[in-house]
């Protein structure tokens, strides 16, 4: 197997600069929900030594003197962006698998050509089509290809296949420490550092009876990975920290509203699920829709919709009501959709949200949600189905500094000067 | 008649009798089917390729000659590589600029205007020029009144 990762290069500030150009090559900032801390910056940015979690107000005085262009998530905008690019690269390369917001695999099997040229021509076509830089890893798994991807970003030219010989992978995996590999948490790197496994090339080398026992089968799969073994599938995979997403192909297509819509509840109580698992709460809730690309026959449609909440939750009802009248302002009868997707981004740390006057975790929800994690650990997740519920619109988040909605607003596009 | 008569088993070893499943289709073709067409979808007409393609609104009246009014909508289409002669939107100071691409001399590259009371910007080759994109329509609408507003929404 072939696969590639493509990986877009500080994804929010690039998107930013997309219809800026006069902040080509400036450093950049994008700020958390609430406009409270840096969640990303541009290259020369972090260059200037701002870090990812600074504080805004913390960050003032670099700010002023360096001019940094400073912006509020602008989720919309990179949701918009995000889908072009997907959309792109599923119609250079139609197996590929959207990992995150910002990364995708490519499996490049069946491509004439070698695989570095035929991933330079595509971020080349991303990059001209879309506007967002990208790197790309090449390698015989996805583990590998993640791996590779970092390497990518440190060269000139961005794309880097790994290997081809064992020994050139293994020079790589030397490098990398093992927290880096796709998939082993910071817990988990921290016990494998206390015996002895600190590489990922240490890791690689591994008892698999050992490996088994310590790390689970997902960690063995890892290592298989690590061996050029193609061994893990996409529902395996644990949410990147951007965004959960939670989708799938349906086997026939599916026409009927009414379907959609329990797909969509399904989906976003999955995707909670992962939420919750990981101790976060979201603001976005992003609803995909789309047919068929590959049957000519069929008539073709995609939408998206992005709903932005009144305030970051892990609420089920609440997620699933956002993309419940996400759904259903996309929805148009008479295609026959391949697939509906839930995208839930925005995310931050439950516990580090900073307190807000008006703020107070309502108990009741809580102990719903908690309620709902015990009936669906014990009994599965269809014992339940979330029936529609009110979004709170109490307050709405502070953003200062949001740019236009360039791509999904007609009021906000962008000016081309005639003069 | 002539048919195959059966045989019977005798000494020879049973046989798998294969079983071709047959796909029948589950309605009738309509005379109809061949005289389906679909409604004129802009999209379809404006938008050949989505995921590339980007709206703008015009400010200025530089283009007025090639038909792009102050105030139209330009479709967009980043995906086109630009040659002499096609409208594009191009980067210039650090702000969009929508102008006529044109060749000067051998290798040399201009940026014109299409109104008399505007320059021509000429470029220091193809490595100066930075494209968005090519513009392939523009739209300019009438409606000064406001009433074409979209119903049932």
């Amino acid at each position: 197997m072939t696969v590639a990762l493509i990986d877009c290069n500080s994804f929010y500030a690039s998107c930013e600069r997309v219809f800026r150009p006069d902040l080509a090559g400036k450093p950049i900032v994008v700020l958390s929900n609430n406009d409270g801390c840096i969640v990303a910056q541009s290259r020369e940015a972090k260059n200037l030594g701002i870090p990812r979690g600074l504080p805004l107000f913390k960050a003032r005085e670099i700010i002023e003197k360096e001019d940094v262009a400073v912006f509020s998530s602008n989720y919309a905008l990179y949701a918009d962006l995000s889908r072009r690019i997907m959309d792109l690269l599923a119609s250079r390369v139609p197996r590929m698998e959207v990992y995150s917001i910002d990364e995708a695999f490519l499996i490049l099997d069946g491509h004439p050509g070698d695989p570095a040229g035929l991933c330079r021509m595509v971020r080349n076509d991303v990059f001209r089509g879309v506007g967002i830089p990208t790197s790309v890893g090449i390698g015989p798994t996805k583990v590998l290809a993640k791996i590779a991807a970092k390497q990518a970003k440190k060269r000139p030219d961005e794309v880097f296949a790994i290997g081809p010989s064992e020994s050139a992978v293994d020079e790589i995996l030397a490098g990398t420490p093992v927290k880096e590999v796709w998939g082993v948490s910071r817990g988990l790197a921290k016990r494998l550092a206390e015996r002895g496994v600190a590489t990922a090339l240490d890791l690689k080398g591994v008892d698999d009876a050992w490996a088994k026992k310590r790390i689970t089968m997902t960690g063995l799969r890892i290592v298989w990975e690590l061996r050029g073994i193609p061994s893990i599938d996409m529902e395996e995979i644990p949410p990147p920290k951007q965004g959960i997403m939670s989708s799938k192909s349906f086997g026939r297509p599916v026409t009927a509203l009414e379907d959609l819509r329990e797909a969509a509840a399904d989906y976003a109580m999955r995707a909670a699920e992962k939420l919750r698992n990981q101790n976060s709460i979201c603001s976005v809730v992003d609803v995909a829709l789309t047919t068929n690309y590959f049957r000519d026959s069929d008539r073709q449609y995609s939408a998206n919709r992005t709903v932005s909440l009144a305030r970051p939750t892990d609420y089920l009802p609440s997620l699933a009501e956002a993309a419940r009248s996400g759904l259903e302002a996309i929805y148009k009868p008479g295609y026959r959709y391949k697939k509906v997707s839930v995208y839930l981004s925005g995310i931050e740390d439950k516990n580090k949200r900073q307190g807000e006057l008006f703020d107070a975790p309502d108990p009741r929800k809580e102990a719903v949600s908690r309620a709902v994690d015990r009936i669906t650990a014990k009994y599965g997740r269809d014992a339940l189905h979330c029936r529609a519920a009110r979004l709170d619109a109490d307050w709405h988040m502070r953003r200062e500094f949001l740019s236009p909605l360039y791509t999904t607003r007609w009021s906000d596009l962008p000016v081309a000067h005639a003069r | 008649m002539n048919s195959t008569p059966c045989q019977p088993a005798g000494d020879q070893a049973p046989s798998a009798v294969p079983l071709f499943p047959l796909r029948v289709p589950a309605g009738f073709p309509s005379p109809a089917d061949d005289y389906a067409e679909e409604s004129l979808d802009f999209n379809r007409l404006l938008v050949a390729d989505p995921p590339v393609t980007v709206a703008m609104r015009v400010a200025g009246d530089s283009m007025i000659g090639a038909g792009i009014l102050d105030g139209d909508l330009i479709v967009v289409d980043r995906g086109l590589v630009a040659r002499p002669g096609d409208v594009v939107v191009a980067v210039l100071d650090g702000e969009f600029t929508v102008k006529r691409l044109k060749r000067i001399g051998h290798d040399g590259f201009a940026l014109a205007p299409e109104n008399p009371e505007y320059p021509e910007i000429p470029l220091d080759g193809a490595s100066e020029l930075t494209v968005l994109g090519v513009v392939v329509h523009a739209i300019h609408s009438f409606d000064s009144a406001g009433r074409a507003q979209p119903r049932n929404r």
